[in-house]
């Protein structure tokens, strides 16, 4: 068996040395090496989307920020993932998500459990700088064990991409842009009527937020149970 | 002869379209308000009977969203008359459950609550309970704030920290999650 060969690329990030294949991003190479960089959309397992913005950083050389998770290394590449204009702009970010839907994690099934209100804690984020829109968003509990509240959505592209990449079924899609913008099943049918959902729940499980939900969990019940992603990815890649 | 007044922080405390969640989390810190009470003059709050915000105040802690014209009136006189306005709870910080109408619009809960549920007398209060505004709003998108303590409510460990920075004359930096 020949295996391709594999460059191996060096880069620093926040000053340190590092070592990656040429393959990695930014971002793998900062979790293989214990650097922490906030994400909302990346999810190990899934395909990387760069839709949250949160896992920007700084690359020498270039005058604009660049999503970690989509950002190739190269050879002698001095990555800054830690600095005062990143946390501001991480925290903005945060707070612009927040602010424009209804996040009231007081009432929300994923209270406690959720990757949105973990980041504002880890981001230190103690208020919104924004006015909130408080738009007026539907809910679909037409699912027979699912719940989407557009409210909690933060359109990380999560669901579309386990249910098309893992699940294989791509019943979750995006419609609309900008305010508008809202993930829909089947052609923005309710959920309870489409006819590709296989009913696996998977998308339920890697929503980062209460959006998607079992049914008749209250407050603070709803847990994500993700282990079966790596789970499946690792018995696909050893069947390839 | 105990110290003399001026030694001890002016400390006041607001409820405004909240649960009094947080207020009760204030009174958890239990036996440690024993240690407060000396290093404080309470001088306003749900328990103290004033019936006017006093003058000079040093630290104001606020709870609820201001969601009603006597909110407005309150928190803009609370801000005028205190040093450092502290944001208690996720209503004060963020609109939490009292913002949750603002979609719907005042009308919509007046009515609710009012006409639709009402089982005698079915009719919208016009005197004694103040008028709602439009929406219901974060006391910071009213009047600014210097410090934010989020939690639905702040565990009492957050607050008494919080207060214990703010009575040593430190500049708290709360981490707490919101909920």
């Amino acid at each position: 068996m020949t295996r391709p060969t594999v460059r191996v690329k060096t880069l620093t990030i926040d000053g340190r040395e590092v070592g990656a294949r040429e393959d990695q991003t930014v971002l793998e190479v900062a979790r293989e090496n214990n650097i922490f960089i906030p994400t909302l959309c990346n999810l190990p397992g899934l395909s990387p989307a760069g839709a949250c913005r949160l896992c920007l950083v700084e690359v020498k050389g270039v005058n604009k920020l660049l999503p970690a998770c989509v950002t190739r290394v190269s050879e002698g590449m001095e990555v800054t993932v830690n600095s005062e204009r990143l946390e501001r702009f991480r925290r903005g970010i945060l707070e612009l998500v927040f602010a424009e839907r209804n996040h009231v994690c007081s009432v929300c099934v994923t209270n406690g459990h959720c990757d949105l209100q973990s980041l504002a804690l880890k981001l230190g984020m103690t208020h919104v700088h924004f006015p909130y829109q408080y738009p007026r968003l539907p809910v679909d509990a037409s699912h027979e064990r699912f719940v989407v509240d557009h409210n909690r959505c933060v359109l990380c592209a999560r669901c579309v991409r386990v249910c098309d990449e893992i699940e294989g079924a791509h019943t979750w899609h995006i419609m609309s842009r900008g305010v508008e913008c809202r993930v829909i099943t089947d052609l923005a049918q309710p959920w309870g009527a489409s006819e590709s959902c296989t009913g696996c729940g998977k998308c339920v499980q890697v929503c980062p937020t209460g959006a998607l939900s079992e049914k008749g969990k209250s407050v603070a019940e709803m847990s994500k149970r993700r282990q079966f992603l790596p789970y499946l990815t690792l018995m696909r890649e050893d069947r390839r | 002869m105990s110290a003399p007044a001026a030694a001890k922080i002016r400390l006041a405390t607001v409820w405004l379209d909240g649960c009094s969640g947080c207020h009760m989390s204030l009174l958890d810190t239990d036996e440690r308000l024993i240690e407060i009470a000396p290093l404080i003059d309470l001088v306003y709050g749900p328990l103290v009977d004033l019936k006017e915000f006093p003058e000079g105040v040093d630290v104001t802690l606020v709870e609820g969203a201001v969601s009603s014209e006597e909110d407005l009136h309150k928190i803009r006189q609370v801000r005028a008359r205190t040093r450092v306005l502290v944001s208690l709870g996720d209503c004060a910080v963020s609109g939490n459950v009292p913002a949750m109408r603002n979609k719907f619009g005042a009308q919509a809960v007046l009515k609710r609550a009012y006409l639709e549920n009402a089982t005698l007398d079915a009719q919208i209060p016009r005197e004694i309970i103040p008028r709602l505004l439009k929406d219901s709003r974060p006391v910071h998108e009213v009047v600014p704030v210097d410090v934010f303590v989020p939690g639905c409510p702040p565990p009492a460990d957050l607050i008494f920290s919080v207060l214990s920075d703010l009575l040593a004359g430190r500049t708290p930096n709360p981490a707490a999650k919101f909920g």
